[in-house]
């Protein structure tokens, strides 16, 4: 048996299939991974997602390290309550992982992921000496996503009273803090939403809350759907340390707004930058299958520049056909795939399939 | 695995197959297939009229998660698919062992379900994988 969230007991009485994630056992589907979706899509649902790796970054070095370590410039985050996405490069310039770094009341705040968590706690470690900085886990932090276009007015029915009128006007990429609780208007799915990380022993009744009123639980099956849909890399998948940023539709976390700023992985992501406009570097697209089947990670495909790879392949519930992202020669015009023996044509697309409901592409 | 029903024949690789009254078999796969594929999204339906040999690929069932090919039983010849499952493939979720099932085929020899798990063996078969 796996790790279990604060809220285990609460997926496994509801039905949830439960799965091994990195060691956790999540819920995969409360029935239906479909439904699940199109209840985010069309109204609201929750994930549990306290199997995410929470760290706190504080102390005098904490903004000179995180700008060191960062492809980000945490320099943009001018107060506490903004946040922003990033990732942690190796000295190649390749994908260590992705993370939402928060700037909080007392330093930042970073999400990683759950798979990552072990070599992301040692890359930390082995890259702050020189710095003063206080780099502390904190497993004892629950996390929920709660999205949908009616997932914050249902939120603010669940939330403490002291919190609602702020999480209300939050921005996007906006947070609020009160005490051990942080609310913020991130996630992973396309659609409006907060994510709520929250003492463990105060989660159970903020998931109850939220399904009295009206929200539906959905499971890491949707969470994956959802966010394909929506163009999101998922690590290890779409990208991982072999992986430049600029092959994986990365290359705008990467912040040349301060050009004197040195970061892990800068030099190696310049040297990536003149290979791709040779030619030599790929780039994630998204595909669209127009005839029936699946698209699926790891087949390949071809295009009037050379061979590539479908890195997230799935069926999309939202427009019912089969979507893609793929890692495909830089300048591609065509692309198939062969399927079941026949060829199919994929029309190439930015990544990025919908959006507040919408199907985004042409 | 309480509600597998009793007169239904099936396969380690989890199709069933019932033969009603006039000799028409009905093929499908079953609640524990339906189960661990997830939802599923397409149906790829044989031809009518086909000619299948036992174990032959016949169709393919595609989930959000995987593809599955689907098995005949028995030989015989395809007599009649499921075209619901064109537009409602989920029905193999909700009604594995009634809508959802996938074609109907004649049989050539019935002593060939004989070879099949009855629905005890069957049931001890998936709590074994």
């Amino acid at each position: 048996m796996g790790q279990k969230t604060p809220l285990h007991d609460r997926h496994t009485s509801a039905g949830a299939k439960i799965v091994d994630f990195s060691g956790w056992d999540m819920p995969l589907h409360y029935g239906s991974q479909i439904e699940e979706h199109q209840q985010v899509r069309n109204a609201a649902g929750v994930f549990d997602v306290s199997h995410m790796t929470v760290i706190d970054v504080a102390g005098a070095d904490a903004e000179d390290w995180l700008r060191f370590l960062l492809s980000n410039d945490v320099a943009r985050l001018d107060a506490p309550g903004k946040a922003l996405y990033s990732l942690l490069l190796n000295h190649d310039g390749g994908v260590v992982d992705d993370l939402i770094v928060y700037r909080t009341e007392a330093g930042y705040r970073m999400v990683s992921n759950c798979a990552t968590r072990r070599k992301v706690l040692i890359w930390l470690a082995q890259n702050s000496s020189g710095f003063a900085v206080q780099v502390e886990e904190r497993p004892h932090l629950a996390m929920m996503a709660v999205h949908g276009p009616d997932s914050i007015s249902l939120a603010c029915e669940a939330l403490p009273a002291d919190t609602i009128e702020s999480a209300r006007g939050l921005g996007n990429f906006d947070s609020l803090e009160r005490g051990d609780l942080l609310i913020a208007r991130t996630g992973y799915t396309g659609e409006l939403g907060l994510e709520v990380i929250l003492p463990t022993e105060q989660a159970g009744a903020l998931w109850d809350k939220l399904l009295a009123a009206g929200v539906k639980p959905a499971g890491l099956g949707a969470r994956d759907t959802l966010r394909l849909e929506a163009g999101m890399n998922l690590y290890g998948q779409d990208m991982d340390e072999k992986t430049s940023p600029l092959s994986a539709n990365l290359g705008w976390t990467v912040s040349r707004r301060d050009e004197d700023r040195d970061f892990i992985g800068r030099e190696a992501v310049l040297q990536h930058k003149q290979r791709q406009q040779d030619g030599e570097l790929p780039i994630l697209a998204g595909l669209v299958l127009e005839a029936r089947g699946v698209l699926r990670n790891g087949q390949q495909v071809l295009t009037d520049k050379g061979e590539g790879v479908i890195t997230s392949g799935s069926f999309s519930p939202t427009l019912k056909q089969s979507i893609a992202l793929a890692r495909i020669p830089k300048g591609s015009r065509n692309c198939q795939v062969e399927l079941r023996g026949a060829k199919a044509p994929l029309k190439i697309v930015k990544p990025g399939f919908v959006r507040y409901g919408k199907k985004i592409f042409e | 695995m309480s509600n597998i029903p009793d007169d239904f024949h099936f396969t380690s690789t989890h199709e069933w197959i019932r033969v009603d009254d006039n000799g028409v078999a009905t093929v499908g796969i079953s609640e524990h297939a339906q189960e661990s594929l997830g939802d599923i999204v397409f149906v790829e339906l044989p031809e009518p009229g086909t000619e299948i040999a036992a174990r032959a690929e016949v169709a393919v069932v595609e989930s959000v998660k995987a593809a599955s090919d689907i098995y005949s039983p028995v030989s015989g010849e395809i007599t009649e698919v499921n075209e619901a499952l064109i537009d409602n493939p989920q029905l193999v979720n909700t009604a594995p062992y009634d809508d959802g099932w996938i074609y109907r085929m004649s049989v050539n020899d019935e002593k060939d379900l004989d070879e099949l798990l009855n629905a005890e063996a069957y049931a001890d078969h998936c709590s074994d994988e």
